[in-house]
């Protein structure tokens, strides 16, 4: 049985395979098995029964979100899916392999998330500089509108599906939902109040599914070899592969697709090769900038949404950035206080404000100028820029790794201090 | 704002032309509505001109006919509209995390040297334009940075001295 759903068909030495060979290798399946008669609401028993979690970081069940909108007669005639394809987090590299690597196979989901909630459009909300990306992508929808898979009455059953590509113009931002939906409006990307949640009222008021590259990528599996076979990929209690990926300096960094419920160590120590010589782990980030640090005492807990969530970070993206010995770690949470200060999109107080001072005395630690008090402000902002104190969840992603920076890291701040210089620069 | 001024900033608007045109109708079927259109009538304008001059913004508010200030507060929102002249090639450099980590910022101040610009800046000959950029999701090939369309992975001073080298044959 296949192991590895979501890259089976990637080889980045090779150009993706076109839409002949990608149906050679039960590409398409599930659109055919549609046509056969799974009904809307077969589909959403199937992805509900996967159990599968949302992969853009918040890990929310994807069946459950998409059973939300809004169906049957008296509900709204338009739909929309969009696939939230603005990969900016901070060490995530997992959505351009999907895409540059097997663009078909983000499309067939896509045909079965649209299918299921009955959207009739979708659009691909694409990362400006993802330029490769784009190309296959474009390529891609062309040879599935040839082939029938989009368009109008889609192999008989009726449906009619288009996608439009959508190139976004930067601001990390927009990788939050309703932030996502403004641009896609053609308005400044600034989150918008919830409720109403998109699902009821999203895209032009209309009902709206967002979802990440990778979930939808999930779904061909599921509707082709069934839910017994998805459940069996998993070692742990979260069901499926998922991308993982190292950055940092490892001895190999790269992304694979592992099944969930393996230890960090096997991560880290086998597929990413161990620090490099003479370097020892100080500590990483399991799922991109806006997750809590983890320490090496970890490595044996399990790449699991609940499992790492028990020692106060998240699974987020899975992809995982790495801290060695040498490098400073007050640098590198400076260097995400700096992102996240210019991606602020500004329209809440205390992230337009708060993040921007907190950077600054960052840039005073670096300078040799960091003082207890400045210390003390930046404890105060893990909880002023914290959840619920901010109008979406950009900031409080922010003093993830500031909290547990200053928890973990305490003796690196206060060195700063005292001798008033970063001693990791030589 | 007296009406002559409002007046006097109409009259700024450029007209499109035929191709930029031609490229925001495409656009307007995609979209129900004509103010979604308008960043990607930002961005196929940049496309043909580099950047977006005040008057090109008019002429795209004028021609969608929306008001010039929501579509300068978008052009100003997001990284890849430049609203300044920029050179023939803009350099994205990435300096988020997992660079920093692979030493990103030495590599930058190689950059800064060899061409004399700092982020924000265009050399003197017009050619490149340096302008740091998000996490452009490489980061198992750290440092990365764009030029124009095209990704370089595992950045060296020795590997941005052929970059530079490349970029200035190619207009040749």
């Amino acid at each position: 049985m296949v192991a590895n759903p979501l890259t089976k068909n990637i080889d980045m030495s090779r150009p993706p395979l076109d839409i002949t060979a990608y149906e050679a290798n039960d590409g398409y399946q599930s659109v055919h098995a549609i046509a056969k008669g799974l009904s809307p609401e077969d589909v959403l028993e199937l992805v509900k029964g996967s159990g599968l979690k949302g992969r853009g970081g918040a890990g929310f069940p994807t069946g459950l979100k998409w059973s939300f909108v809004p169906r049957g007669d008296n509900s709204p005639k338009q739909k929309y899916l969009v696939v939230n394809a603005d990969e900016m987090e901070p060490g995530t590299f997992k959505d351009r392999l999907l895409m540059e690597g097997d663009p078909h196979l983000m499309l067939e989901g896509m045909i079965i998330a649209a299918y299921t909630i009955q959207a009739s459009k979708a659009y691909i909300f694409l990362r400006g500089e993802y330029t490769v990306s784009e190309q296959a992508l474009r390529k891609a929808i062309k040879e599935a509108y040839e082939r029938g898979y989009l368009g109008k009455n889609i192999l008989g059953t009726g449906f009619d599906f288009d996608i439009i590509m959508h190139t976004s113009a930067g601001r990390y931002i927009c990788g939050e939902e309703t932030a996502l939906l403004n641009a896609l409006e053609g308005k400044r990307a600034n989150p918008r109040a919830k409720p109403p949640f998109p699902q009821v009222s999203g895209l032009w008021g209309k009902p709206t599914i967002v979802n990440n590259v990778e979930t939808l990528c999930n779904l061909p599996g599921i509707l082709t070899y069934g839910v017994d076979w998805y459940h069996g990929l998993t070692k742990g209690n979260d069901h499926g592969t998922k991308l993982f990926g190292v950055s940092g300096k490892v001895k190999t960094p790269g992304c694979w697709e592992l099944p969930l419920g393996l230890p960090i160590r096997e991560l880290l120590e086998g597929y990413a090769g161990g620090m490099q010589d003479g370097l020892e782990l100080k500590g990483f980030l399991p799922g991109g900038g806006s997750t809590d640090f983890m320490l090496p005492e970890h490595l044996d807990i399990v790449l699991d949404y609940d499992e790492i969530a028990k020692v106060g970070s998240r699974l987020a993206t899975g992809t995982m950035i790495v801290l060695d010995d040498k490098t400073c770690p007050v640098g590198m949470v400076g260097n995400l206080m700096k992102f996240f200060a210019h991606e602020s999109c500004g329209f809440c107080t205390p992230c337009r404000d708060g993040l921007p001072w907190v950077d600054q005395i960052f840039r005073d630690f670096e300078n040799g100028e960091g003082s207890e008090k400045d210390l003390q402000i930046l404890h105060d902002h893990v909880t002023y820029l914290g959840p619920g104190r901010t109008f979406c969840a950009l900031a409080p992603g922010a003093t993830a790794p500031l909290g547990s920076g200053l928890k973990y890291f305490k003796e690196d701040f206060e060195k700063h201090i005292t001798q008033k210089r970063c001693s990791y620069k030589h | 704002m007296s009406q002559q001024v409002i007046a006097s900033t109409a009259n700024k608007a450029r007209n499109l032309s035929l191709e930029e045109i031609a490229e925001i109708e495409h656009e307007m079927t995609l979209y129900p509505d004509k103010r979604a259109v308008g960043l990607e009538a930002l961005k196929i304008v940049q496309k043909h001109q580099g950047w977006v001059s005040d008057a090109s913004l008019l002429g795209i508010a004028k021609y969608l006919d929306i008001p010039a200030a929501d579509l300068e507060g978008v052009a100003t929102f997001f990284n890849l509209v430049y609203r300044q002249q920029v050179g023939k090639n803009v350099i994205l450099f990435c300096d988020s995390v997992s660079c920093w980590i692979m030493g990103c910022e030495g590599i930058k101040g190689y950059i800064k040297e060899q061409l004399a610009i700092d982020y924000g800046e265009t050399t003197k000959d017009g050619d490149f334009t340096l302008i740091p950029v998000p996490c452009l999701g490489d980061c198992d090939r750290a440092p990365v940075m764009m030029v124009g369309p095209d990704l370089h992975r595992n950045l060296t001073p020795e590997k941005i001295d052929s970059i530079i080298k490349d970029y200035k044959n190619k207009q040749d």
